[in-house]
């Protein structure tokens, strides 16, 4: 590599910091912001920013889910309180490498991703926030392939709008 | 500063329970303050946990998951009396880590 090769490249590098610097984001400076990114331990950047359940999910796995009763969701059906929304999650299916939680009316409809490595088991309970009244979406992906639950919960008070 | 992370983990001798609680604003950026501003996007995206140099369970989280977030999950094995590392990272690059023992 040259002299004038070598300072381009680091000239780059140098602004490509800058950049990320300003924005904000220094723990993800180099992470690659496309798809798939549910594979690897980088954050899923792109699917956070997709307004639609079809759209996030093709984000994070690249592929679509099918419905499946071995998926099991335990939410509320009337949240008083949008801001905090117990929702957990539990399956019957084997080898589940990734859980993750949608809300479709939320302005950002991915909610959590969790990464389940073998040995740990495919139950997680966490709590959300829902604008309005809305469906609740787990996406469970086991053996390669994504399975669904989907559930409305009612919110009296939304959690996430001015 | 007191650790912003608060862990229970608890072994059944075949599997250990874990339950977290991390204090943090976790804003989503599209809520508005009293003066009708917004209030800009402050929110954990990363929360991992290690057992015996392992990574046994990954959060990536939105500003959807709610203030002072908690997560429950369970993994096979841990000892009690063991370490279990807890870390997260958020959308500003704070960061924070603790080692809670199993119990």
């Amino acid at each position: 590599m040259t002299d004038v090769g070598f300072s381009a490249t680091r000239r780059l590098i140098l602004q490509g910091a800058g950049a990320v610097a300003l924005l904000g984001l220094g723990n993800l400076p180099f992470g690659p912001t496309g798809a798939l990114a549910a594979a690897n331990d980088k954050y899923p950047e792109e699917a956070f920013k997709a307004k639609s359940e079809a759209d996030a999910i093709k984000a994070l796995y690249g592929k679509t889910a099918e419905a499946s009763d071995k998926v099991k969701m335990d939410a509320p059906e009337i949240a008083e309180n949008g801001a905090v929304v117990p929702i957990s999650v539990t399956t019957t299916l084997a080898d589940v490498t990734s859980i993750s939680f949608l809300v479709s009316e939320n302005p950002v409809v991915l909610v959590a991703t969790y990464r389940i490595p073998a040995g740990t088991l495919p139950n997680v309970a966490n709590r959300i926030k829902m604008a309005k009244t809305s469906n609740v979406i787990v996406v469970v992906e086991a053996g390669g392939k994504l399975y669904s639950a989907n559930k409305e919960v009612k919110v009296t008070v939304g959690g996430c709008g001015g | 500063m007191a650790s912003t992370i608060r862990v229970r983990a608890t072994s059944s001798g075949e599997t250990t329970e874990v339950q977290a609680l991390i204090q943090h604003p976790m804003d989503s950026g599209f809520v508005k303050d009293a003066k009708g501003e917004i209030i800009p996007p402050h929110f954990i995206q990363q929360l991992t946990f290690e057992y015996d140099g392992k990574n046994v369970f990954t959060a990536d989280w939105g500003g959807g998951v709610s203030k002072d977030p908690y997560v429950k999950f369970a993994f096979k094995g841990g000892k009690k009396g063991d370490d279990l590392k807890i870390s997260w990272v958020d959308n500003k690059g704070a960061t924070d880590t603790t080692t809670a023992k199993i119990q």
